[in-house]
């Protein structure tokens, strides 16, 4: 799936160099959703309202930048690395300090849009059990990725309170999954 | 499926962008930044008197070359930084290269005079001014470079800044081998990559700043 998507992407993309409009829609349009997706994991409830601007800043690089993708390189990597540098510059302009891992995983921009829909959807049931603090630090930590000591003071806990809320969390988690197994 | 207008108003009047034409913008950066280092190393530093007679002797043509050298390697690094994904390694490559070959022939040089004169060749009659010259010759070309780099897409900040210092200091080198009358490879190897090595720090720590783009 991966593997057909760069080969049709890296032809468009090529034929979009030498002044193809239509392959160059084509090649903005399987990237958009995607953009979404990939902005949407990563960022935390809070900035969810930024999604779409980032998407389009990183369409428009995408468009204006485009003269940067050499054809002998995978044209998913070079629009992932794109992305990634929009993130960290949101981030930097808001003052964020977050790490992004330099082999963070070049497929996870072509997840399919709809498969995440259809997880997020169960992930929401799951997580509405619980309370509001611990949802928050819940999905900070285990989906945001943020360490225990960032996500705890943002619900106003020490690291040690924290930890023992995450882990009671988990447990009414797994609990609950194994009855919806039953 | 229905049209997105943000995506229809960037396709309208595409125009091709291959990428050749990131390279291209990289060499006019270079082109514009070495024709003003040769204007001051003319105007302010004066030629060197002797060069009509200094260009028969394998020692001037071993200083260009390794500054030749370093700003190819630089110039290397530059067009692959500019672009996200791809690898500097053929411009480092080139760089270690040439600093090798130069080592090995100073040392050369050095092991083959008593050792009273080896300070005398080291040192030369200019190493005092040598490194900062190179390094205000190497700013037109940096600040273009760096102009260049930021129209296209460079993700790593830091060491595309160092690259352009690199490239930057490479062609200050070469120009300043003009004016410069030393002859000893030791002298080259030494104060000459200085220079050069104070334009890539240069680059380093202004890189972030000067490439960031939006």
């Amino acid at each position: 799936m991966f593997i057909e998507i760069e080969r049709s992407l890296q032809a468009l993309a090529l034929r979009a160099q030498a002044g193809d409009a239509q392959a160059w829609r084509q090649v903005l349009v399987v990237l958009s959703p995607r953009l979404e997706v990939y902005f949407r994991r990563r960022m935390a409830a809070e900035y969810a309202a930024d999604v779409e601007d980032l998407v389009q800043e990183t369409l428009l690089a995408v468009h204006n930048r485009r003269m940067t993708y050499d054809t002998t390189q995978p044209f998913t990597a070079w629009a992932h690395a794109l992305a990634r540098y929009k993130l960290i510059d949101f981030w930097r302009r808001r003052r964020v300090r977050r790490h992004v891992p330099l082999d963070d995983v070049v497929d996870d921009l072509w997840v399919e849009a709809e498969a995440e829909g259809a997880v997020n959807g169960d992930l929401n049931r799951l997580l509405g059990g619980l309370s509001n603090r611990q949802e928050r630090l819940l999905r900070d930590v285990k989906i945001e990725g943020m360490s225990l000591a960032e996500a705890g003071a943002r619900v106003g806990m020490s690291e040690g309170a924290a930890k023992v809320s995450l882990h009671r969390a988990m447990r009414a988690l797994m609990a609950k999954v194994r009855a919806d197994e039953s | 499926m229905k049209a997105d207008p943000f995506i229809e108003s960037l396709v309208e009047d595409l125009r091709p962008a291959p990428p050749r034409q990131a390279s291209l913008r990289i060499v006019l950066a270079l082109v514009g930044g070495a024709a003003a280092a040769l204007a001051l190393v003319m105007l302010w530093l004066r030629l060197r008197s002797d060069l009509d007679v200094a260009v028969a002797s394998p020692n001037f043509w071993i200083k260009a070359l390794y500054a030749g050298a370093l700003a190819g390697a630089g110039a290397i690094c530059v067009e692959r930084l500019a672009r996200p994904v791809a690898s500097p390694r053929g411009g480092l490559l080139l760089g270690g290269v040439a600093l090798v070959v130069l080592v090995a022939l100073s040392s050369a040089q050095l092991a083959g005079v008593p050792p009273a004169h080896r300070m005398g060749l080291l040192l030369g009659r200019s190493w005092q001014s040598c490194p900062s010259n190179i390094l205000i010759l190497s700013v037109p070309t940096l600040a273009l470079t760096l102009l260049t780099m930021r129209s296209l897409a460079p993700t790593r900040l830091r060491l595309a800044g160092a690259a352009a210092g690199l490239l930057a200091g490479g062609v200050a080198a070469s120009a300043y081998a003009l004016h410069c009358p030393e002859t000893a490879p030791a002298f080259v190897v030494t104060w000459y990559s200085l220079g050069v090595l104070a334009s890539m720090l240069t680059g380093l720590v202004v890189g972030p700043w000067a490439l960031r783009w939006r």
